[in-house]
């Protein structure tokens, strides 16, 4: 048992580190070392503009999706390199966040079913983050339950005609192309008439509509598709096998291992560390203590469940199923984190604005964005789900609407 | 990167993990659950006979010399099976204690003993209610003999010798607390058996009257070499707690599969199936933190405090979890003495105090860490 590279992975680390010594937009680390979840902003800057620079800048020198093939614009490295790059990238690595739907998803899904010509025109652009994708699968009829989709597809000559709306799609708002899952056979069971595409966000009919959420911010869309025509050949996968190929994709939106998720400890430990209560040091109070370890206990078995699902990489094994924990105990925690943190402050803890909250309103920001990362990308109640499924091989739930036609199962709760 | 244990430690582990299956099912720890035995007498031997008593114990005094990453996965496997045998007072406390500070005579004299399975040791340290601290300690040692009474004392009524704290000062230092070493079969002793939480492990009351003892390192050290044996014995708990929360996260989890009710299997409704991801939850996040104890341990790293104690916190909580929860999947026969549910529940509640309860190691974490960042 040890934490030591092998002498590979130490060289690797050693020209990584150099790269992004020499090369990182190192103005703005400061900025980015203290962004936390529902904050991140740059001081005079777009950070959508510096975060396309240091991905342009990454992909020329052959830093861009390290994983992918060279001939689409990634490294060929393998995933145990993928993760000590993104160790030494550190805070830049928060730049990435645009990116992530892209290249975490989209881009997977086009390399495992489109056209040859399309892998090659289309991904390396979107490796060097010169164009941005966005993923279109949610509804507001089809959440969780993402099969439960209604945007239709229709076929007309060589093209396909698209009505319907999407919603909670990231960053469609400054988006290039999308992954679009639609349903193209109504008269079947509803996994069974699905259809995958991509097409280009500037196509007319298609309106972008941003969503304005609880914290006030507007990361996410609705997305509305009016008569919008997609020519066949940007189908992925066969007519009617959308949902296998949407497998694909959200398969790979949990493989990123070694990226960390927000815990919202750090913060919470510094703050009771430098907080001055009525009788003392915040961390001198027993109260205070008791909530801090069970908290840190928390952070530090999610850091190093990672550190066991890295090491199997390292050996070139798969990661076991201990990663899927990640999202589900982080979620809760950090809202959990914020709302302790306000309650610290008693009713100062209510005044939100930068220039009079505590560290900038930070806390506030946190409590405001954690409820959404409770529910993006699975919701805790689908990753218990998928634990007890998947890990524990506990039997699937029943689905009464497994082999009934699409447009035969009810679509309203009361009448 | 390689934080896992090795092929030749996993090996291990299944052979620990096969001979625990033969030898201690839960029917052989029925028999010392039901006061028919104090301990397990032939599993015991069995262990020495395996290696295992011995596994962490250099070779010139009798052991296996192998190392404490191989301790560890045979505690997780003594977890899992519940073993009542006095392996955690004998190995983690009184062995590691001689390791720590015993002299060499010493260590020739009960560290071949206990790999060999001829002496039982144990620590004994608590005097009734609270927590490890130096003012607890109030039993006295002067001009070589002990007065006091230590309750309660793990396996102290089939021990063969014991590691005691003692106060040799009033100055209300640290350094007032000395360690010393009893041969609790000699006079001056008299020891009476508790009932306790978890009979498969004893706990007693012992009375020391002008009992002759040995100093067990220097005058002076005994806070500072009791906070080390703690350390080292709260990583290796943690490992049977691991041990003993995925046994229980089993039992739910195959009860959930078998049992039907509403016409289903019951393992297929989410309130049930969602219990038991949480369950899984904890048994991984209690997994991962010990083993960044069993490297601290293994390397004898500056990090083994705050890992020791982080270990001790997440794994307390897990095998308290996953055993009281196992009892609610399997609704009211998880309560009856019949099932094997309350063995794991008592175990995993009686092993959450024996270190020191939660409350004290999360203060103690909490110290720990404040120290590395102010370092």
């Amino acid at each position: 048992m040890n934490f030591d590279d092998t002498p590979q992975e130490a060289e690797f680390r050693a020209t990584a580190r150099a790269w992004i010594h020499a090369n990182a937009p190192r103005q703005y680390e400061e900025d980015l070392r203290k962004s936390s979840l529902g904050r991140t902003q740059l001081k005079n800057a777009d950070i959508l503009q510096v975060a396309k620079a240091w991905q342009k800048k990454k992909a020329d020198a052959g830093w861009a999706c390290l994983h992918w093939p060279k001939e689409y614009g990634g490294r060929g490295a393998s995933p145990i390199e993928r993760v000590i790059w993104q160790q030494e990238e550190g805070p830049f690595g928060k730049l990435s966040a645009m990116f992530i739907i892209g290249h975490g998803m989209c881009g997977p899904t086009v390399m495992a079913f489109a056209r040859e010509d399309h892998k090659r025109t289309y991904l390396p652009p979107l490796a060097s983050g010169e164009k941005v994708w966005c993923q279109l699968f949610s509804e507001p009829a089809g959440g969780s339950d993402v099969a439960g989709l209604r945007t239709r597809a229709e076929k007309d000559g060589d093209e396909w005609v698209i009505n319907g709306q999407k919603i909670w799609t990231s960053g469609a708002h400054y988006s290039d192309y999308g992954i679009l899952l639609t349903r193209t056979d109504p008269n079947v069971a509803k996994h069974k008439g699905l259809t995958m595409f991509f097409l280009d966000m500037k196509s007319p009919g298609v309106e972008v509509r941003p969503i304005k959420q609880a914290s006030g911010a507007s990361d996410f869309n609705e997305v509305y598709f009016t008569n919008v025509r997609i020519p066949d050949h940007q189908r992925l996968g066969e007519v009617n096998d959308g949902w296998n190929v949407s497998l694909t994709t959200l398969m790979n939106e949990r493989s990123a291992i070694g990226a960390g998720v927000a815990t919202g400890f750090p913060e919470l430990f510094d703050y009771c560390s430098s907080l001055m209560l009525e009788d003392g040091p915040a961390i001198e109070d027993r109260a205070v203590r008791a909530k801090l370890a069970n908290w840190a206990v928390k952070a530090s078995g999610l850091r190093y469940t990672s550190m066991r699902a890295i090491s199997a990489l390292s050996k070139g094994e798969r990661p076991g199923p201990e990663n899927s924990i990640g999202k589900l105990v982080a979620g809760s925690m950090i809202q959990d984190v914020a709302t302790y943190a306000l309650d610290l402050q008693g009713a100062a803890g209510v005044v939100s604005g930068p220039e009079d909250a505590e560290l900038a309103g930070r806390f506030q920001a946190m409590l405001l964005r954690a409820p959404g990362t409770r529910v993006e990308g699975g919701t805790d109640e689908i990753m218990r789900n998928i634990i007890a499924e998947r890990v524990l091989g506990l039997p699937g739930d029943i689905r009464v609407d497994k082999d009934v036609p699409f447009n035969k199962i009810p679509t309203k709760g009361r009448n | 990167m390689n934080f896992d244990f090795s092929d030749d430690q996993k090996q291990l582990r299944d052979q620990a993990r096969k001979f625990l299956a033969e030898k201690c099912s839960p029917k052989a720890v029925r028999v010392v659950l039901d006061g028919k035995a104090p301990f397990d007498k032939e599993l015991w031997k069995g262990l020495a006979e395996m290696g295992f008593l011995g596994v962490a114990i250099p070779e010139e005094f009798g052991g296996a010399g192998a190392g404490h990453l191989e301790l560890c996965v045979i505690a997780e496997e003594m977890g899992r099976a519940n073993a009542p045998v006095p392996f955690s007072s004998t190995v983690y406390l009184a062995a590691e204690a001689l390791l720590i500070a015993g002299s060499d005579a010493q260590k020739k004299k009960w560290l071949p003993a206990i790999a060999s399975g001829e002496a039982i040791g144990t620590l004994a340290l608590f005097e009734g209610k609270g927590n490890p601290s130096p003012k607890s300690i109030k039993l006295a040692a002067a001009n070589g003999v002990l007065n006091g009474v230590k309750k309660p004392v793990p396996d102290g009524a089939i021990a063969d010798f014991a590691v005691v704290a003692a106060r040799t000062g009033s100055s209300g230092r640290d350094g007032d607390i000395s360690l010393f070493l009893v041969d609790l079969k000699a006079g001056g002793v008299e020891v009476k058996s508790l009932t306790n939480l978890d009979p498969t492990r004893g706990q007693a009351e012992i009375t020391f009257t002008n009992c002759k003892a040995e100093p067990l390192g220097a005058a002076g050290d005994g806070w500072s070499i009791l906070t080390q044996v703690l350390d080292r014995a709260a990583v290796l708990c943690a490992f049977e707690q691991v041990g003993g929360s995925d046994r229980a996260l089993e039992m739910g989890r195959d009860y959930a599969l078998d049992r039907i009710a509403f016409g289903r299997q019951i393992g297929s409704f989410q309130a049930v199936k969602h219990m038991l991801a949480d369950m899984y939850v904890s048994a991984t996040l209690a997994r991962s933190n010990s083993y960044y104890g069993a490297w601290a341990l293994s390397t004898n790293a500056a990090e083994l405090p705050e890992a020791a104690a982080a270990a001790r916190i997440s794994a307390t909580q897990a095998f308290q979890h996953c055993a009281k929860n196992n009892i609610q999947v399997h609704g009211g026969m998880g309560f009856t003495w019949e099932f094997d549910c309350h063995m794991y529940y008592r175990r995993a509640n009686a092993m959450a105090l024996g270190l020191g309860s939660l409350s004290y190691w999360e203060d103690q974490l909490i110290d720990r860490m404040r120290k590395k960042n102010a370092a």
